[in-house]
């Protein structure tokens, strides 16, 4: 079975250790923050000027003046600070933030990163993606496999105007675990039932697979 | 004699007896030389209203405006460039607002010629008129924006980030090799006038922002040629503890309280009580 958006969430939630720093991306990143294992203390950064998010807040409490990078209204824990949107981009191109974790339309197997515009047909701008992309020495992808039409978006080569170049590290989709290296893409797990085969079918990257592949665990 | 040159006298204007003790107490003899202190006055950059504030905002002119999404936007400046219809316009931007509120009122009325923007998703005229040329658009990475801002503010004429190497970005633009990584050369903004939203603010302009309203506003203040901020609370000097201040009065040149904030939500995300 593939996985759905919170599943891939779950997973990825594994990758952040003790004391990290992390930014959570748009979308399935956003999710993230819910798994957080027990144990484990992270602060999140947003973009737009806030380190220590906490939750959504309860109805009638929300505060216009306190958003994240998604402009959705958010609570921050004690410990919490706010600042500007240099100072912001500071802590990341300055390498503060521990772990990036962000949705892509591609990525390719040599790292490249598409998330950002398709000519002619959608262009939201690339809000602060290119900077994280450029700076983090830990990115993960979290991503559909393949589009609505079944095509793979794991490739040999990005189509789109690239957002980055050899910068991913890591991709989780809903059907497997991959490690960016040097000879392109190797698959480490596969999504729970998902075989080998299938996990291939829906790449058009090359492979490398290397004894047996085991299955996530998300308990 | 000459401490600050041609600024001199202004200084000396400016000492207050009570911050400062009496010229016979001080050894330092180029302050022993300063006359008597005088009380409150700190020079004022209070404007009776927004009108006063706008004042000289001319057809094609560039402007900065701080904000993230609805977030810490000056609204009762966008409220009023729409009314007095200037148009030919350039907007350094994080975002281009909603269809109906922030900068998109400006672009439902064509006013804007120019955006200079990281994000400009949810805005569906926006993208209508970058797709159809309509509107010339400059999509920067958003640090980048912000260090550009922050570059034109002070007075740092260029500078290089990784962001962007390698993408459609860097077209154009100088690179160079830094510790065995590629950066992207990046140019201080040039604008006409910066207009920043902050939540409380004095009349010596001194500002205080409120949570993640902050954003770009202390970027831009003092990165144009004419600073205004519009406040939601103006107080008088001596009011605001200088700890507290986020951004020093001497980047704004006009501030003026707003007469109503709206400060609609873009996303209202809530949980539900246990």
């Amino acid at each position: 079975m593939a996985l759905d958006k919170n599943q891939i969430a779950k997973r990825i939630s594994q990758e952040v250790q003790n004391n990290y720093y992390v930014n959570l991306g748009i979308g399935i990143p956003t999710l993230v923050a819910n798994y957080i294992p027990k144990g484990i203390d992270v602060e999140f950064q947003s973009e737009n000027g806030v380190l220590g998010m906490g939750s959504f807040p309860y109805e009638g409490e929300e505060d216009p003046d306190v958003i994240n990078a998604g402009k959705q209204t958010i609570t921050t824990l004690p410990g919490a600070s706010f600042f500007d949107s240099a100072m912001s981009f500071g802590m990341i191109r300055g390498q503060h933030v521990d772990l990036t974790i962000l949705g892509a339309m591609e990525v390719a197997e040599n790292g490249d990163i598409a998330n950002w515009k398709i000519p002619g047909k959608m262009v939201k701008g690339m809000g602060g993606a290119m900077d994280l992309v450029a700076s983090a020495d830990n990115i993960i992808v979290a991503m559909m496999h393949v589009n609505k039409a079944g095509e793979s978006k794991i490739l040999k080569r990005c189509t789109l105007p690239l957002t980055g170049v050899g910068c991913v590290k890591k991709v989780v989709t809903e059907l497997a675990v991959l490690e960016v290296t040097p000879k392109g893409f190797k698959l480490l797990e596969r999504a729970p039932g998902v075989s080998v085969e299938q996990i291939i079918a829906s790449t058009e990257a090359t492979l490398i697979i290397e004894g047996e592949i085991p299955e996530m665990i998300l308990a | 004699m000459s401490w600050r040159g041609t600024q001199q006298f202004f200084v000396i204007d400016l000492y207050n007896e009570e911050l400062f003790p009496a010229p016979e107490a001080v050894n330092f003899e180029g302050f022993a030389l300063l006359p008597k202190l005088k009380k409150d006055a700190m020079i004022n950059k209070k404007v009776n209203n927004v009108q006063e504030a706008l004042a000289g905002i001319e057809n094609g002119m560039t402007l900065m405006l701080g904000g993230f999404g609805l977030c810490g936007i000056p609204e009762n400046a966008i409220a009023e460039l729409l009314k007095k219809q200037t148009h030919n316009l350039c907007c350094i931007s994080n975002n281009a607002g909603v269809d109906d509120f922030g900068l998109g009122l400006l672009l439902q009325k064509k006013q804007i010629k120019k955006m200079i923007s990281s994000y400009v998703g949810e805005n569906d005229e926006f993208e209508r008129q970058m797709l159809s040329g309509e509107l010339e658009v400059e999509l920067l990475p958003q640090g980048t924006l912000a260090e550009r801002c922050r570059a034109a503010q002070t007075g740092i004429p260029a500078f290089f980030t990784p962001a962007g190497f390698g993408t459609e970005v860097a077209i154009g633009k100088e690179t160079r090799e830094f510790n065995g990584k590629m950066h992207v050369m990046e140019l201080a903004f040039k604008a006409d006038f910066a207009i920043v939203k902050a939540w409380k603010g004095d009349t010596a302009g001194n500002l205080i922002f409120k949570g993640t309203a902050r954003n770009l506003n202390p970027c831009m203040a003092g990165a144009a040629k004419i600073t205004i901020a519009e406040v939601e609370e103006l107080v008088a000097t001596g009011t605001l503890d200088p700890n507290q201040i986020h951004i020093p009065g001497i980047f704004v040149q006009r501030i003026f309280q707003g007469e109503k904030y709206e400060k609609r939500i873009e996303q209202r995300t809530t949980r539900k009580r246990a």
